[in-house]
């Protein structure tokens, strides 16, 4: 049986649905973080499928750009969350409220 | 029939490993389970035959990434049990109907798209990585290097966040303070030592 392009599409919205609950149901932002890896996976997998489907390299050029600004993200995420947690001593979501209006 | 079982194989590990990391409520196993659930994302470039992606996913993923994330959860209090969200039906319901939406966008994306034709197509004879290398330096040389330097802005904003005392700067200070500040940081080296 021949895998073709909506296999992986289906693989990558199933893992965007994993990624989106994880979004929904955490409040610890280190979790949050690692959901949000998993939808800039899902993502990659469906760039990288549809650039095998159409023979083409563009899909692959932009998920090597996905990558670099996912590991960009991280490293300025966790620094901003080492500082809060420096200063108020948790990582959780909804005592972040300082700046709401 | 190989390519098969191992789409199904890895799609079963992937999903599997990244249901646990949404799920469990313990932060390391949510991060080891992120790790292998990136390299078996990688087995599905590599079926894909976009060789160079697989090995630069588990390069900066499972290197990179999960080490960042590994020394980050030094700082924090990974012991206790990760508390859960509940409430808020309106942002839930709201963000499944998208995703229902999704996968109906997703089915019938391919029967839209039909008369796309390839870019930057692939050349024949040439492996993977040597393609990917005359395509992203000659047509993609800006997106480059303008990635280059956000990973460089990145860089400089985690050190100075995650510092010591990154707000101080030697040289906008007179004599006398470094004299003082630096008194002070030896007897703290001097009580650390003995």
């Amino acid at each position: 049986m021949e895998i073709g392009l909506n296999h992986y599409l289906v693989l990558s919205t199933i893992l965007f649905a994993i990624g989106l609950v994880g979004v929904m149901r955490r409040k610890n932002l280190l979790m949050l973080f690692f959901a949000t890896e998993i939808l800039l996976n899902s993502v990659n997998i469906s760039f990288a499928a549809i650039s095998h489907h159409y023979g083409d390299l563009t899909g692959q050029m932009f998920a090597f750009f996905v990558i670099a600004i996912a590991a960009s993200e991280v490293a300025v995420g966790l620094g901003l969350l080492i500082l809060w947690h420096k200063r108020h001593g948790n990582i959780d979501l909804d005592q972040m409220s300082t700046m709401k209006g | 029939m190989f390519e098969a079982i191992a789409f199904y194989l890895f799609a079963f590990l992937t999903i599997a490993m990244f249901y646990i990391t949404v799920t469990t409520s313990q932060a390391l196993y949510a991060l080891t389970a992120l790790a292998a659930g990136m390299i078996f994302i990688s087995a599905f470039f590599f079926i894909l035959g976009a060789d160079f992606l697989g090995a630069v996913q588990i390069v900066v993923y499972s290197g990179a990434v999960m080490a960042l994330y590994a020394f980050g959860m030094m700082f924090f209090d990974t012991t206790r049990d990760v508390k859960e969200k509940h409430g808020n039906k309106l942002i839930i319901s709201g963000l499944s109907i998208l995703t229902a939406v999704l996968v109906v966008v997703i089915f019938a994306a391919p029967l839209v798209s039909s008369n796309i034709e390839a870019f930057y197509p692939m050349t024949e004879g040439v492996g993977n990585t040597q393609d990917v290398g005359m395509v992203l330096f000659t047509k993609y040389l800006v997106p480059f290097e303008v990635a280059a330097v956000m990973l460089l802005v990145a860089m400089i904003s985690g050190i100075v966040l995650a510092g010591k005392k990154m707000d101080l700067s030697l040289t906008l200070l007179d004599e006398a303070t470094i004299a003082e500040e630096k008194a002070i940081r030896d007897e703290e080296n001097k009580k650390v030592l003995s």
